[in-house]
């Protein structure tokens, strides 16, 4: 091993094949059967249970754990999976903590939830792991439907329209289908290409053909209006193609976070992703704890989140604030970047500090340099090329309360729609019930 | 510490805890452990006839109840009385008295139902200097189908027979131990006491199959697959135990009967409360089957604290002191009305007080959207099945005073009155209805 981890610049190979690999591990691994039947067992099976009203996506909680404690794991799983297909997915990403977690009634009385996240993996790993695709498809109908993303949002609609007999046909704009799964998710949390094994899962369902790198209103690719003239009917799920500029001096020399996670969930060997000594991440979301935790694990001396608000205010839960803080990240907190100054052997990043007002947040005179060999940006993600014919709101696809758009026979969900967080969970709500929409619609004509 | 002293029908014992005639003494071994860890006295597990001893099977003996978290509720056994050779036993017996002399050991005898069976073991017994015996009258399988155990236990006349022989053959306090595969648990103690019993011991083990396995379709505990009913104890059965042994100790013939307890006996609470209920002291094997010999220390604890919260100086004060409060339904108070109340600051929110009583119930909670939960005092019966489904335990019943009007009747609380009186009730001298002709 030449460098290390206190090897100036942006470097690979800062650890041991050993460190590597265990930095990297599953984060949460799955209950064995024992620990399954223990936390199943804590359930109350609450009347109208709390956590199922939390859960985006409605999953029957209180039923799945009872199918979990009465020894029918596959059951549970097709409980979960029936409201959401990526139930697997979700049981490693969602933010339970502040979901179903977070309304358990345990919460009350103990302060200790029911492990229902976990519980969660427990049964759709169970049945993934039998290579059951529990669901089949309905009497074909002669409905051909074109989904556009191959994320959450676009895979959960294309697997209800094909359910219901439709033909789908999903364009993705990367190398391989998934979306944020497959690219912007911390890897230690679904390790072993969970992500990728999950889709081809899901597409067991059949009836739906996945186009990759095609990308809407690139010349070449196709506008929704050719789409339109193809298919029955359009769900645009493309989630978020661009990231928020921080508009200041030295900016150039920032990475988007999202680019340094999608290029280590892709990397096939660790020890040749270069990373900082010192690593600044500018943010306080998922993504800025997810960047700054692997920048971490890939070996960096240092890495610091610095969230212009208060600790209380980042939008990432208090469970990621933690998890950061055990990975030994440093946080900032009420420190609003000012500059990024180039400097001899590296980079600095300048702050100021902050207050919030009534007006709102206001940048002091107060500012602080930090050493950084390396820079990344989590401010939020934007919609990049719209198809301009759809109305927006706030910068999203404006939609109503079952998907539709501005446009005829267009749906949309996800991140790219407005409403609900930009969570995994609810982009699988919004895709599936967009496509409950579709399908009445289609059926109705 | 209270003084937990007892004195069982001239048996001491340190304390009212005794292991049952069950597999945990069934050797010297396992007697001399449960001494050390603190139990006052044991019943050695069963001896039967010299000669050749009984074969157990080679498989499972054993079929579980789980509650949550695998805790055992009840277990079934099919293990039969002791496969060693009386000898044996008896050599081991001797031993562990001489070196235990202050410790209860009760020897559990099942021969064959004559006479002669009884008249060569007693000697036997009496020889290893063993503080009593007791009879064996309730073992539900193999032996019964043999004439002995609960064959004996299921005829009164027998269990009369058979314990006036053993009275008349030895000097050792003789306690018959019953069977509750039986329809009316009186008559048998009646019996026993008749034959000169100085105790009856109950209950023994109950009828049960615990499980059918789903992929063979045979019993569990399963013998090669095929499976037989079972004798059934633990927690689960405790419920029956303390009905029969209330109904022993508040009936007419047997009042006075020493009873010693058993059925599901886990804690010391388990056991103050088959002693209030008549106990003299109480017999365990489940408990210490599941978690071994230790937990008598918590009993020892538990009870010796209670006393001394209650100020009570003697086991004496417990046993049978809630017997007079054990009637019979047409006494109880018909005007006594309670109604549930939900302490909303204990409340998880969970609702399973709702699904109870809605779905199965009175309809008498209200649920709010925020998910408050409140009884309906116009439609609440008082059932307390809501304080049992909750699981924290934030639901109490609220006594009406007399005169105060409930809100579900529209009458207001009245004095003391049950169904003997009640109008509705044909036998009453006060009925509104219309006797059919005569």
């Amino acid at each position: 091993m030449t460098n290390s981890q206190l090897t100036p610049g942006v470097v690979p190979g800062r650890l041991s094949p050993q460190e590597y690999s265990a930095n990297f591990v599953d984060v949460a691994p799955r209950l064995s059967a024992h620990e399954a039947s223990v936390a199943a067992d804590r359930c109350y099976f609450c009347h109208d249970a709390p956590c199922m009203t939390a859960c985006p996506t409605s999953i029957d909680i209180p039923l799945f754990i009872r199918q979990i404690a009465t020894g029918t794991p596959e059951a549970a799983a097709k409980t979960i999976l029936g409201q959401n297909i990526l139930g697997g997915m979700c049981a490693r990403v969602c933010p339970t903590e502040t979901l179903c977690e977070g309304d358990c009634v345990r919460m009350e009385s103990e302060g200790k939830p029911v492990e229902i996240g976990a519980l969660q993996r427990f049964a759709t790993d169970t049945l993934m792991a039998a290579g059951r695709h529990p669901f089949t498809r309905a009497a074909r109908t002669d409905k051909s439907v074109a989904v556009v993303g191959a994320g959450p949002a676009g895979l959960a609609a294309a697997h209800r329209l094909a359910m219901k007999g439709h033909e789908v046909t999903i364009y993705d704009a990367r190398l391989k289908p998934g979306g944020l799964n497959e690219f912007g998710i911390a890897s230690y949390k679904a390790p072993e290409n969970f992500a990728s094994a999950e889709v081809e899962w899901l597409l067991q369902i059949g009836g739906i053909t996945v186009v990759q790198n095609w990308q809407v209103g690139r010349v070449g690719d196709g506008t929704v209006t050719d789409l339109l003239a193809e298919y029955d009917a359009v769900f645009l799920g493309m989630g978020l193609s661009g990231v928020n500029a921080l508009n200041l001096p030295g900016e150039e020399l920032a990475t988007p976070a999202t680019d340094f996670i999608a290029e280590l969930r892709q990397s096939d060997d660790l020890a040749t992703l270069p990373i900082g000594r010192k690593v600044v991440v500018i943010g306080g979301g998922m993504t800025a704890v997810d960047a700054a935790v692997q920048a971490k694990l890939l070996g960096a001396e240092t890495s610091t989140i610095v969230y212009r608000r208060s600790q209380g205010e980042m939008p990432a839960s208090e469970h990621e604030q933690d998890h950061a803080l055990g990975c030994n990240v440093r946080l900032i907190c009420n420190a609003a970047p000012v500059a990024i100054h180039a400097v001899e052997g590296g980079l600095e990043v300048e702050f100021a500090r902050t207050e919030t007002t009534g007006a709102g947040l206001r940048k002091l005179d107060d500012t602080f340099r930090l050493k950084a060999d390396q820079v990344f940006t989590a401010i939020g993600q934007t919609l990049g090329a719209t198809p301009e014919e759809l109305k927006l709101a706030g910068g999203k696809i404006a939609v109503d309360g079952a998907g539709r758009t501005s446009l005829a026979r267009v749906w949309a969900g996800g991140d790219c729609a407005v409403g609900g967080e930009d969570l995994t969970v609810t982009a699988v709500a919004e895709g599936r019930d967009a496509a409950e929409d579709i399908h009445q619609f289609l059926m109705g004509e | 510490m209270a003084d937990l002293r007892s004195d069982f029908v001239g048996i001491k014992s340190p304390n009212p805890f005794w292991l049952a005639s069950a597999p945990p003494t069934d050797k010297e071994y396992n007697v001399r452990r449960a001494y050390e860890a603190g139990w006052g006295g044991v019943v050695w597990k069963t001896l039967g006839s010299e000669g050749p001893p009984v074969v157990n099977v080679s498989g499972p003996r054993y079929g579980v109840i789980y509650g949550a978290d695998r805790r055992v509720l009840g277990i079934n056994n099919i293990e039969l009385i002791t496969d060693r050779p009386l000898e044996v036993n008896l050599r081991e017996i001797k031993s562990v008295k001489r070196d235990y002399p202050d410790r209860a050991l009760v020897v559990s005898l099942m021969v064959p139902c004559d006479e002669a069976s009884w008249k060569a073991i007693l000697p036997l017994v009496e020889e290893t200097s063993a503080d009593g015996v007791e009879l064996n009258f309730g073992c539900p399988h193999g032996m019964a189908e043999r004439g002995m155990g609960s064959a004996v236990g299921q005829v009164p006349e027998y269990i009369e027979m058979v314990t006036r022989w053993v009275k008349q053959n030895t000097r050792m306090p003789c306690i018959v131990k019953l069977t509750p595969n039986i329809s009316d648990i009186r008559k048998p103690a009646e019996a026993a006491k008749r034959g000169g019993a100085d105790a009856v011991s109950l209950i023994n083990t109950i009828n049960s199959i615990t499980s059918v396995n789903l992929d063979e379709f045979a019993p569990e505990p399963m013998i090669d697959g095929m499976g037989t009913h079972g004798g059934y104890c633990g927690p689960a059965v405790k419920p029956i135990a303390l009905n029969m042994v209330a109904e022993i100790a508040r009936s007419e013939a047997t009042r006075g009967l020493p009873i010693s307890g058993i059925g599901g006996v886990t804690t010391w609470r388990d056991a103050a409360e088959f002693m209030a209920l008549g106990a003299g002291n109480v017999q365990v094997c489940t408990a210490a089957m599941t978690y071994g010999f230790k937990v008598v220390q918590e009993m020892i604890s538990g009870l010796s604290d209670y006393m001394d919260r209650k100020g009570m100086v003697s086991t004496s004060e417990i046993v049978g002191r809630a017997v007079p409060k054990v009637t019979d339904w047409q006494h109880l108070n018909l005007n006594y009305v309670t109604k549930a109340v939900i302490n909303q600051d204990d409340c998880i929110k969970c609702g399973r007080c709702f699904a109870a009583c809605e779905d199965t119930s009175h309809q008498a909670i209200a649920m709010d959207e925020d998910r408050t939960f409140t009884v309906k005092d116009e439609e609440c019966v008082a059932c307390n099945l809501c304080v049992d489904v909750c699981p924290v335990d934030c639901i109490t019943m609220r006594e009406l005073p007399k005169g105060e009007t409930d809100p579900r009747t529209g009458r207001a609380v009245g004095d003391y009155a049950n169904w003997t009186t009640h109008p509705n009730n044909p036998s009453s001298a006060n009925f509104c209805g219309v006797r059919p002709a005569e």
